[in-house]
């Protein structure tokens, strides 16, 4: 009983942490329906951003986090003007495949300047977020996982429902020819998506930097992790994002401590495939599946 | 005979027949026929090993590479597999090797098969999916079969991979890099020569037609699932074909060399070869090995350089951001890739100084 809640609780943080990682990629995909093969990166770019600022250059923690922000949401306009903006309105193979470069660039980059070892931040969260639950201790990192993810969950849902931006951005998603001629402005709307997705994959990146030490290649994994994770929520869903993250993250803790440990890192992958043969939109994604 | 053409001075074709020819002018023709003179007579007699070892290297990788663009290029569907079916021809060609003691000629076609019958299967998907889902479904192949590689010990040998016999073609041992690079090269003129002709043929043109309008090609009777699985099943024979002579060039084989890196380091090749153009994928393949290469030699200098100042400078990423650099950059300045650079460099010498 004890192994089970020990994974249960295991589970569910790392669910958290798929869910948080997802959270941008659903952001960029519901903005632009564009697939991007680079979140793994950028959120390694933002995680050590942020370690230059804390702990290289030895910001106080708040205002070293408010700088990692504005600094990935300008390089997001920067990256989305100079990368992205040239294929608007192109193939999407091509834009998917422009991004699979990205991250290819920015790994190799990051891997230069930092190499592949792993960093640590200084410890800062307080430990009185940490929660005790009898047997198994919740360490306050994952409470704070938690509580970002929720406010992500509402902020976003919000923004997407209700602000014009958010508006704008689902309308181009769906149609950008039909977009662009009832006035919205795609430009704009691109860059304001990437900027935005740049600094929740910072957040995400952070946390994750946290729990596990930022690692350039870890990071860009974790970037893969989230195929499964976002399929299974259904790619423009944030809430399904959220649910796929902690489904995906149970499964596989339960896999590793029940089955196979070799067979964990596989797992989300076999049920990736059974999803799309039985329900490519996922739990709550549109329904707009062509079949041909 | 019929009149040589070297400079039609416009579009003079008067039947579809001649609009399909694979050459334009009978300079092409020529070039082709000087190309592998080159290749077969010169080339083997005046290289060195390193430059052998090299072009076998873009052979295979070129075999493997024009089937990719025949499923992403022709048909429209994109598969980040590639690496890992490359794997399964590998192993396979492996395996009938070394358990069935099956000789050179029989393995490798059978390993390019046996492939297709895998490549199929991750095909299946795409009944119900297109695009980023069919992508992200090839994507979870590539994982699932390296898993398998790894972890079928009885089968693969697991980590430590599966070491081949000798191969030998006809009685003769085909141990050098010289003879090899002939094996390489008969196969790929072969296999090259197929892939231009198919898609000349109701197949290649049934495959664009699915390509740019599914539900237009649909309409017009074709049956694309069948189309999308063959498309899929050729592709992956020309995997599983350069897998196996990789295989055996290699001598010894672990899951290692076939992980996603490789399907990206195909779809680089083709993207930067130039997507739907039979040329541009050897194009491609030519660049991406020659790159390696240069990267490799680039990286071997800056470390000993690095030792003997007394700093130690890791280049080892210097790869990935090339490489990252070469896609972005030919996706955004140059979609059509090398094969469009090499039509332009060629049309601005033919029309030389009366260019417009």
């Amino acid at each position: 009983m004890e192994f089970f809640l020990h994974l249960l609780v295991n589970g569910l943080s790392l669910g958290f942490l798929y869910a948080l990682s997802a959270l941008g990629f659903v952001m960029i995909f519901k903005s632009s329906s564009v697939l991007n093969l680079a979140h793994g990166e950028l959120l390694a770019i933002g995680a050590f951003l942020f370690l230059v600022l804390s702990a290289w250059a030895e910001l106080p923690i708040i205002l070293a986090f408010v700088l990692t922000l504005v600094g990935t949401f300008l390089l997001g306009f920067v990256v989305e003007r100079f990368f992205l903006r040239p294929l608007i309105g192109e193939n999407l193979i091509e834009v998917i495949m422009l991004t699979l470069g990205l991250g290819i660039m920015f790994k190799g980059l990051l891997l230069f300047i930092f190499g592949g070892d792993i960093h640590n931040y200084p410890s800062f969260l307080p430990p009185a977020l940490s929660i005790d639950l009898g047997m198994v201790r919740v360490p306050s990192v994952y409470v704070a996982t938690f509580i970002i993810g929720i406010l992500f969950l509402i902020i976003f849902g919000l923004f997407f429902k209700h602000s014009s931006q958010g508006i704008y951005m689902r309308s181009v998603a769906d149609n950008q020819p039909a977009a662009l001629s009832l006035g919205v402005h795609v430009r704009r709307v691109f860059a304001l998506s990437w900027a935005i997705a740049f600094i929740v994959a910072a957040i995400s990146g952070i946390v994750l930097g946290i729990i596990n030490g930022i690692n350039v290649h870890e990071l860009s994994a974790i970037g893969l992790k989230v195929f499964p994770v976002v399929i299974l929520g259904g790619l423009d869903s944030i809430g399904g994002a959220i649910l796929g993250g902690v489904i995906i993250g149970l499964l596989e803790t339960f896999t590793g401590g029940y089955i196979s440990t070799s067979l964990r890192e596989v797992i989300p992958y076999i049920v990736l495939v059974f999803i799309l043969m039985v329900r490519p939109y996922g739990l709550f994604g549109l329904v707009e599946i062509e079949r041909v | 005979m019929r009149t040589l053409r070297f400079h039609p001075c416009g579009n003079f074709k008067e039947s579809y027949r001649s609009e399909l020819t694979i050459y334009e002018t009978d300079f092409g023709r020529m070039w082709t026929l000087v190309g592998l003179f080159l290749i077969f007579a010169v080339v083997p007699f005046t290289a060195k090993s390193y430059a052998l070892y090299v072009l076998n290297i873009i052979g295979i990788y070129s075999i493997a590479a024009v089937g990719l663009n025949l499923l992403i290029g022709y048909t429209g569907q994109i598969s980040l597999g590639h690496g890992a079916f490359f794997g399964v021809g590998a192993y396979a060609a492996a395996i009938l090797a070394t358990r069935a003691g099956l000789p050179f000629i029989v393995t490798v076609p059978a390993a390019g098969l046996l492939t297709a019958l895998v490549g199929i299967v991750f095909g299946l998907p795409s009944a119900r999916l297109k695009h980023l889902y069919l992508l992200i479904a090839t994507l979870a192949g590539q994982f699932i079969i390296e898993y398998v590689m790894v972890q079928w010990d009885s089968l693969t040998g697991g980590a430590e991979g599966i070491v081949l016999p000798a191969a030998s073609l006809f009685g003769i041992d085909l141990g050098t890099d010289k003879k090899f690079f002939y094996v390489v090269f008969v196969s790929f003129v072969a296999m090259t020569w197929f892939a231009v002709n198919i898609v000349r043929t109701r197949y290649g043109r049934a495959f664009i037609a699915v390509r740019d309008n599914d539900l237009a090609a649909e309409g017009m009777g074709i049956p694309i699932f069948r189309y999308k699985l063959l498309a899929f099943a050729i592709s992956s024979f020309y995997a599983g074909f350069a897998g196996a002579l990789f295989a055996y060039y290699m001598m010894a084989i672990t899951p290692e060399p076939f992980n996603l890196w490789l399907s990206i380091e195909y779809i680089a090749m083709i993207i930067i070869g130039g997507l739907g153009s039979i040329p541009g994928s050897v194009f491609g393949a030519v660049f991406i090995v020659l790159l390696n290469e240069t990267l490799t030699h680039i990286t071997d200098i800056l470390m000993n350089l690095g030792t003997s100042v007394g700093a130690a400078i890791t280049i080892a990423p210097l790869k990935e951001f090339v490489f990252g650099l070469a896609i972005v950059v030919f996706i955004i300045f140059e979609p059509k890739g090398l094969a469009e650079v090499w039509r332009i460099v060629r049309s601005s010498f033919r029309l030389w100084p009366f260019s417009y």
